[in-house]
């Protein structure tokens, strides 16, 4: 599950607290939106219900490939381009070679954990049509935000709006901008 | 240790357990008083900026002397090749581990106590990392050819030799900066993003938001911001145990008396540990006063760390005790002489005796619960362990060197007026990088204060709920 592009006529609540805001999560699913999403300014410890990340799996990946290019790297090196007899030692020493390869392996393996979150958060994205909601800077101070998507199947504007304030928020807007 | 496990009661302040967090702290208050530092600086802050700035003058003064004279300049010589610069080398990067062991190792234990002091520890790995990568490349004589430490496919065909320690050495330490910089940056981008909402000019709004990356904390950002944190935690980890441990290398896989020794990885990764705690505590102190961090810096972050301290302190003197004792039961005479003749009573007995001293007997302090707490024992104590660790690290290098095999070779190595000013100078960079952090950057992991402070009920929603609290 991506995280979505809101397009005009998306429904925003506002919430005090992180326990308002699962509510009404959990609330707004049983009902039959899934086109939800949240803005909190701590992680909402039983939010709604998430795809489990690949990225765990690309970081293993990346760091396994990391390690071998680090090996082939000192063997070709060393062993292979250019070996140098120093008093009879073997020229292709995995000993030695593990060190450098255990942090490559450690060094590729943390970029793709960097780089990967920052691809699959599609950031950095300098505008998103929430930022021009106003008081929305709170969600990184002390603010809990729930949003429904306008292209949610169950979003009307006679519906939504009534059901948002059924849960009891500070206040519910409508996204008019949005791409 | 667990905070979430604790009874929410306050206890009196000379009873254990302490809490992990003091008073009502609603989220927006809590916000503004961490960022403050940010919008403001103090007279104190320009005094202490003016001063690590003249540090930072001498440090580019030494070094270009260095670069221009070449390292004749320093004192060391054959047979002491390695003398301050390897010593303020090693040293420094002890001091990076503990930010390491503080925000990766604890995290993965779940030690929520971290969440208040990890910022610290973490910019204070990635300064003392700027510090120690400085001296190896001085050291190489012709720092502007560091570059052929790198594997590339150069003209003249040569490669470096991957079974010397130097490139081992280049590794670990270009991985352990980069991988703590990642990790410190990744941590930063939530409260970058708060100081972005709150910044109170249109300028600061624009420079926060730039690095904040457009982040807007939603489900989705924070579940795989999770993930990746702890998978970046978790890859942190190792490196905690592996980069002193490759250092150490550089000593052990010689043949010198007083270098040849397999106790060097895990001696070395607690002496690191150690110093590196000691430096926590000798920023976090004042810092706590400067900020009014007392609320979130209890102490039961002191007593934890001064456990910990203790704890590898005595490590440490077993690994001093079992070096000696294994020097005795190997029978060799280079090795005895070493350490028993060369170092108690040799010619640098006195740094041998400092290092003793300050290593083994301060963190016996830490037995008594008061010592734990007060400020002043802790912070005077810390100095007195880093400058403890700084002697270990020169007693290593510089008595096996200038006395080893062949009495024909032996040498006294005294530092010039050079080796004093870089060293002086490294800690004025240190400081100059520290004080830019606490005053640009948010220096507590706001987000993770206020989860904590939501978990544990101090975040004055339920005022009602927490009656008795001061």
């Amino acid at each position: 599950m991506r995280e979505r592009t809101w397009s005009a006529g998306a429904y925003l609540a506002e919430f005090d607290s992180a326990d308002a805001l699962t509510r009404a999560a959990h609330a707004m699913e049983e009902s039959g939106y899934s086109l939800l999403e949240t803005y909190s300014p701590v992680p909402v410890a039983h939010g709604l219900r998430r795809s489990t990340s690949r990225l765990p799996i690309a970081v293993f990946i990346v760091g396994a490939l990391g390690g071998l290019a680090s090996y082939l790297i000192q063997w070709y090196a060393n062993a292979y381009s250019y070996p140098l007899d120093i008093g009879g030692r073997p020229s292709h020493a995995v000993p030695a070679f593990l060190i450098p390869t255990f942090e490559g392996t450690v060094l590729s393996a943390a970029l793709a954990a960097f780089f990967g979150f920052f691809i699959v958060a599609r950031l950095p994205q300098p505008y998103h049509p929430v930022f021009d909601i106003d008081g929305f800077e709170r969600a990184t101070v002390d603010r809990y935000w729930l949003a429904i998507d306008a292209a949610d199947d169950r979003s009307s504007p006679d519906l939504t709006p009534r059901e948002l304030h059924r849960l009891d928020p500070l206040r519910v807007v409508r996204l008019e901008g949005g791409s | 240790m667990s905070a979430a496990a604790r009874p929410l009661v306050e206890q009196p302040p000379d009873r254990e357990p302490w809490p992990v967090m003091r008073g009502e702290h609603p989220a927006a208050a809590l916000t503004d008083h961490l960022l403050a530092p940010l919008w403001r600086s103090s007279p104190t802050w320009w005094l202490l900026f003016g001063l690590s700035s003249l540090g930072t003058l001498l440090l580019l003064f030494t070094v270009t002397y260095t670069v221009a004279r070449g390292i004749g300049v320093w004192g060391n010589n054959i047979p002491v090749a390695w003398a301050f610069a390897i010593t303020n080398f090693v040293w420094w990067i002890g001091i990076g581990h503990a930010g390491t062991f503080i925000s990766a190792f604890l995290i993965l234990l779940n030690q929520r106590w971290r969440g208040s002091i990890n910022r610290v520890a973490e910019a204070m790995t990635i300064f003392a990392l700027v510090n120690a990568a400085l001296f190896p490349l001085l050291h190489l004589g012709r720092p502007w050819f560091f570059y052929w430490l790198i594997p590339y496919p150069a003209t003249m065909g040569v490669w470096p030799n991957f079974k010397s320690a130097l490139p081992w050495d280049v590794a670990a330490v270009t991985t352990y900066f980069t991988v703590s910089l990642l990790f410190w940056f990744l941590g930063l981008v939530p409260d970058l993003a708060s100081a972005r909402d709150r910044a109170p000019s249109r300028l600061k709004r624009l420079v926060y938001g730039v690095f904040a990356m457009g982040w807007r904390g939603s489900g989705f950002q924070w579940q795989r911001y999770r993930v990746a944190y702890v998978l970046l935690a978790a890859l942190a980890t190792p490196l905690v145990i592996s980069v002193h441990s490759v250092v150490s290398l550089d000593f052990s896989i010689a043949q010198l008396p007083g270098w040849h020794s397999t106790i060097f990885p895990p001696y070395f990764v607690v002496g690191a540990i150690y110093s590196g705690l000691a430096m926590v505590f000798v920023l976090l102190l004042p810092l706590r006063r400067a900020f009014g961090l007392y609320d979130i810096v209890t102490e039961a972050h002191l007593s934890a760390m001064a456990k910990l301290m203790l704890a590898m302190g005595l490590m440490l003197a077993y690994s001093y005790v079992v070096e000696i004792f294994m020097s005795w039961y190997s029978a060799d005479f280079a090795e005895q002489y070493t350490y028993l003749t060369a170092r108690p009573a040799g010619p640098y007995a006195i740094a041998y005796w400092i290092m003793t001293v300050l290593n083994v007997v301060t963190p016996q302090l830490f037995w008594v619960r008061r010592f734990r707490t007060s400020t002043r024992v802790l912070f005077l104590a810390s100095i007195g362990i880093l400058v403890g660790m700084w002697m270990e690290r020169f007693i290593i290098i510089v008595t096996s060197l200038n006395r080893d095999f062949l009495t024909s070779s032996w040498h006294i190595y005294m530092p010039t007026w050079v080796d004093w000013g870089i060293l002086a100078g490294s800690l004025g960079l240190f400081g100059f990088l520290f004080l830019l952090f606490v005053r640009f950057v948010p220096s507590v992991a706001i987000s993770e204060v206020k989860e904590l402070s939501i978990e544990l009920g101090r975040d004055g929603a339920e005022l009602a709920g927490a009656a008795g609290d001061a």
